[in-house]
């Protein structure tokens, strides 16, 4: 599904990713660990397709596509969604209103009728359930005075609707208590499907107890210096960033 | 430049602005004296500084006069919204039209007429308020309007009464009224403990016409009262419009403006609200959209007289091509308005490197224990928004609408009536839609 070779990326003057390959098949979740600086949040901006950062080498093909000539809303009527570390609020307008709107595009780019407001309604109700929120969080406006675990469970409950092939998590379980991090990982859960993929991006070891992954990943400086399987989360969580670190002999 | 208004207001027996009680002529008197003595404002005059007034002072303008045309209501569908049942008075081109307007079911206690009609027979239930609270000396165009008014709407609402639905006032400009000025005089009385909805709307059949629209609108709430007042202004983009809004507010009113501007070549509206006596709320809420050479000018001052009052105002204005804003807005706190609660925001967003705005609060403050704060900001989409968009699947082009409305819909959905919040919200769509 995913390939990615020697990508490299820079932010301004500034080389932050330094050559990755990773290669992610469907029906597969990936864990992407590292310490802060370490680049593993710009990977997954990257694959989105942030501006903020420019492709400087290497490639990355998603479903046999050139994914780093697609626009960002052309990666996402493909099917790669990014859940943001920190999401964006837009006042003014209903979490119903833009979910809708972004549903809508994906599916006119399939070639799909829109839907109304009220057919929408229904699609929403099982997924709300999945995310266990009441429909009145519709009406809200984007994120707009959301608390930090409101707004990741929003991202879920966007990523539940638009059902993406690719989903990339970004730290997710940050600033989450314990509650909502079990709402939003058997979320994640509940939408794993044999033909989609999971990126999940974390610091921490924790978000892998409720997503258990196929593969580990640990990225040190642009780089991805270790992988292995779930394991490998659990021995980080042990013995911290350092030892991988000296043992790859990564000059921080 | 003032002798043609002069001439045609010394001409004037038998015409329209000739009728009317006798209380009324000595005012009309002193307002084209006033307006002779002063003449038009120029660069000078810190209050006109921004705003370009030089086609209206520099144009000959004859006086508008109806229509001989037929026109239909269907003509005005894209301007009245709501249900039909809302009382809707039409005036074109500056008279009242009988035909267009209806009247819907009205509680007891309530009156809503024309001007020329509330004159002949209402005469000394709006002596004690017209032209008793906008000043002829406020300004140049005040007096003008106030010695050559011809129609308008007058709305009565009687003591604890609540009028449930809105009454809309409309004026209409055709083709017609190319090359005339117009000067509509409305009056709102909202009565103690009364309860009211009123629509101010300036809307053109002509968008490439140019004309001039001078109208005054005079508002008292009273003790108790409360009233939500929008008005929308959808002039032709060639046209100039200076319009003044001079609220009263008495004791426990509450009063609610949203101020709605996308027309005009130049359009000016200046909202005075005076607040004269304890525990008065004012909320005041602008949108103008501005585009190609567009100038939108909102001057606003609010007036704390008194102790224990809240003003809560919020001006937003999304500007393209080589539009320009101001926004003035100024409150003043006199030493015994004690425990006063004013806020003031400006907010900008420029959709083009050619637009440009004014803005400055002004704040006047004599009384210590208050609390008075203003912003202004002016500033262009946001990019991690746009990419938080793009990243959902919207087009770069769909994400700056989506986010564009969003700006416009914060404060648009600040108003309390559904049908008017969504019809400024279809007027904000169809401009976006249109970029």
């Amino acid at each position: 599904m995913l390939e990615i070779k020697g990508l490299r990326a820079t932010a301004g003057d500034t080389e932050i990713l330094k050559g990755i390959d990773l290669t992610v098949r469907a029906g597969e979740v990936h864990a992407v660990m590292g310490p802060n600086g370490s680049g593993k949040s710009t990977l997954a901006q990257v694959l989105a397709g942030h501006p903020a950062y420019q492709v400087t080498g290497g490639s990355v093909l998603y479903q046999g596509r050139d994914l780093l000539e697609l626009e960002p809303e052309e990666r996402a009527q493909a099917g790669v969604f990014l859940a943001f570390q920190y999401p964006v609020e837009i006042p003014g307008v209903t979490n119903a209103y833009f979910l809708r709107a972004a549903y809508n595009e994906i599916r006119k780019s399939h070639g799909l009728e829109e839907v109304d407001s009220m057919d929408f309604l229904d699609i929403l109700e099982d997924k709300l359930k999945l995310v266990e929120w009441e429909p009145e969080i519709m009406s809200r406006a984007v994120n707009a005075g959301f608390s930090g675990g409101e707004k990741k469970r929003n991202e879920i409950l966007q990523m539940a609707v638009l059902e993406p092939k690719l989903a990339i998590l970004d730290e997710t379980d940050s600033g989450l208590d314990i509650d909502a991090l079990r709402i939003v990982a058997s979320g994640v859960n509940k939408l794993r499907r044999p033909d989609s993929a999971t990126i999940v991006v974390t610091h921490y070891q924790r978000l892998l107890n409720y997503i258990v992954p196929d593969y580990v990943h640990v990225l040190s400086n642009g780089r991805i210096v270790k992988s292995g399987g779930k394991e490998l989360a659990l021995e980080l969580e042990a013995r911290g960033y350092e030892w991988l670190e000296e043992a790859v002999g990564v000059a921080s | 430049m003032t002798e043609p208004f002069v001439q045609e207001f010394e001409a004037r027996a038998g015409t329209a602005t000739a009728d009317g009680p006798e209380w009324l002529e000595p005012i009309r008197q002193a307002a084209m004296e006033r307006f002779a003595r002063s003449g038009f404002p120029t660069a000078r005059d810190e209050e006109w500084r921004f705003t370009p007034i030089g086609p209206i002072v520099q144009g000959s303008w004859r006086a508008a006069s109806g229509t001989s045309g037929e026109l239909g209501r269907e003509q005005l569908d894209s301007f009245i919204f709501g249900h039909p049942d809302w009382t809707t008075l039409v005036f074109v081109n500056g008279v009242f039209h009988d035909a267009l307007s209806s009247v819907g079911p009205l509680p007891g206690g309530v009156r809503v007429a024309s001007l020329a009609e509330a004159l002949r027979s209402d005469g000394a239930s709006i002596e004690c308020h017209l032209a008793r609270h906008a000043p002829v000396d406020g300004s140049p165009f005040t007096a003008l309007n106030t010695a050559l008014m011809r129609e308008g709407g007058v709305v009565l609402v009687g003591a604890g009464v609540d009028l449930d639905m809105p009454v809309h006032l409309l004026q209409v400009s055709t083709a017609e009224a190319a090359g005339t000025v117009a000067h509509p005089r409305n009056l709102i009385v909202v009565e103690r403990g009364a309860r009211a909805s009123v629509i101010e709307s300036y809307v053109t059949l002509a968008p490439g016409r140019s004309y001039w629209t001078n109208p005054v609108t005079e508002v008292a709430v009273a003790a108790g009262a409360w009233l939500e007042h929008t008005r929308i202004q959808r002039e032709s983009e060639a046209a100039f419009h200076v319009g003044l809004t001079q609220v009263d507010q008495a004791r426990d009113s509450h009063y609610r403006s949203f101020s709605f501007a996308m027309g005009g070549a130049l359009a000016r509206h200046n909202l005075h609200v005076r607040l004269n006596d304890e525990n008065i709320e004012s909320l005041m809420y602008g949108l103008y959209l501005t585009r190609g050479e567009q100038v939108v000018d909102n001057h606003t001052a609010i007036y704390h007289d008194r102790p224990n009052c809240r003003s809560w105002e919020v001006y937003k204005g999304i500007l393209d091509g080589r539009s320009r804003a101001v926004f003035n807005g100024k409150v003043f706190v006199q030493p015994e308005a004690q425990k006063t609660d004013a806020k003031q925001t400006n907010r900008n967003l420029l959709l083009s490197d050619g637009a440009r705005v004014d803005t400055k609060p002004q704040l006047e403050i004599f009384a210590d224990d208050v609390k008075c704060t203003h912003g202004a900001t002016v500033g262009r989409l946001d990019d991690l928004a746009r990419f938080y968009a793009r990243s959902r699947g919207l087009s770069t082009s769909a994400a700056e609408r989506l986010l564009t409305y969003a700006f416009a819909a914060e404060v648009a959905g600040e108003v309390a009536l559904v049908p008017v919040r969504e019809e400024l919200d279809r007027l904000v769509f169809e401009r976006l839609g249109s970029r």
